[in-house]
């Protein structure tokens, strides 16, 4: 089979800071990587550094965000979901599995990356990862794409024990940096507190592996 | 958005009295309040374009502002205002509460027409 990898995110910039990198990894190898994110994010708090958002305006300039860091990451295939900040969890679940299994079947993805359910802190991360899980779990076992999972709940390594992914993604640093630019109403203020400190640990997170869960079926 | 200029907001307010406008009132402490320590919850609300008449309106304090909106049977309250879009007219007014790191810790915001419902679903 093609290698071909799906994500699915409810916010941008979920993309960008999770798994970035790599990201840009598999885009440098050749591999299409088609990005449903299901929200614009338009409830968000930052609102840029100085401001430059308000809530009117933040839907309209974190798409535009959103489609830059695309560019930086080298995402070909955006598709909005077109749900509302903070409310995923309260839509119909059935047919939000439907639309994410239209487009498993539309382009057989290899890889799928999500949110770890239980441990993804926003309810909105919650809904979309376990819909995505259900929309693989139609798949037979044999025939499911992998599938990676984030986690950043405060109990997960006590939980998951230690990823079992972990990706040096040091060689594309400089372009992940660049993405994270991007969505500068998100990322403003936290690039202003290191600005002096390129060594700071919470940047050197973000720049030097990522992370991630390979998920264990429980359902054949 | 630019530090609220009260007098300017109190005659906006004003072209609102006794006619039907939307309103759009949110406030957050985040979505990622609870990782901030054990004791911290993430609270918040928002109600967006839910119809609202009001007789009276007031903005009143010194910085940060509160707004009191009266209505036939009951009262619309903000508090912790910090911030207004200049650009606001008549036909729509927002205001925000920022912290001092920038980020909105509360969205009071009023129009004639319902606010966008922007979903950037595939165009
Ligand atoms: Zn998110």
């Amino acid at each position: 089979m093609k290698p071909h990898v799906l994500l699915v995110f409810p916010h941008p910039d979920d993309e960008t800071f999770g798994l970035g990198g790599s990201i840009i990894l598999h885009a440098q190898a050749g591999t299409p990587i088609t990005y449903l994110c299901g929200t614009l994010g338009e409830m968000g708090r930052q609102m840029g550094s100085p401001i430059t958002a308000n809530r009117e305006t933040l839907p309209h300039i974190r798409k535009q965000e959103l489609q830059e860091a695309c560019k930086h990451l080298g995402i070909s295939d955006l598709r909005l979901m077109g749900y509302h900040d903070k409310t995923v969890e309260f839509e119909d679940r059935q047919a939000m599995v439907d639309r994410i299994f239209q487009v498993v079947q539309e382009i057989q993805p290899t890889i799928v990356y999500t949110y770890y359910p239980g441990h993804s802190v926003h309810p909105d991360h919650e809904a979309m990862a376990e819909a995505t899980i259900e929309a693989l779990e139609r798949i037979p076992i044999e025939n499911r794409p992998v599938l990676y999972c984030l986690a950043f709940s405060s109990n997960h390594l006590e939980v998951l024990g230690q990823p079992d992914v972990v990706v040096d993604i040091s060689s594309v640093a400089e372009r992940k940096m660049n993405a994270i630019k991007a969505h500068y109403t998100q990322s403003a203020k936290m690039l202003e507190r290191y600005e002096d400190d390129r060594q700071h640990a919470e940047l050197r997170h973000f720049l030097e592996a990522e992370r991630y869960y390979t998920y264990r079926w429980t359902k054949a | 958005m630019q530090p609220i200029s009260p007098e300017k907001v109190q005659l906006l307010l004003e072209q609102f009295f006794n006619r039907d406008v939307y309103l759009h009132l949110e406030t957050t402490n985040g979505s990622y309040a609870v990782l901030r320590g054990e004791k911290t919850i993430s609270v918040g609300s928002f109600v967006r374009n839910v119809v609202v008449r009001f007789e009276r309106g007031m903005i009143t304090g010194n910085g940060p502002y509160r707004v009191g909106l009266k209505m036939e049977h009951g009262w619309i309250y903000a508090e912790g205002l910090t911030d207004w879009e200049p650009d606001s007219t008549q036909n729509g007014l927002l205001l925000a509460g920022h912290d001092e790191e920038g980020r909105l810790m509360i969205a009071f915001q009023l129009s004639v027409t319902p606010f966008g419902t922007e979903s950037g679903e595939q165009e």
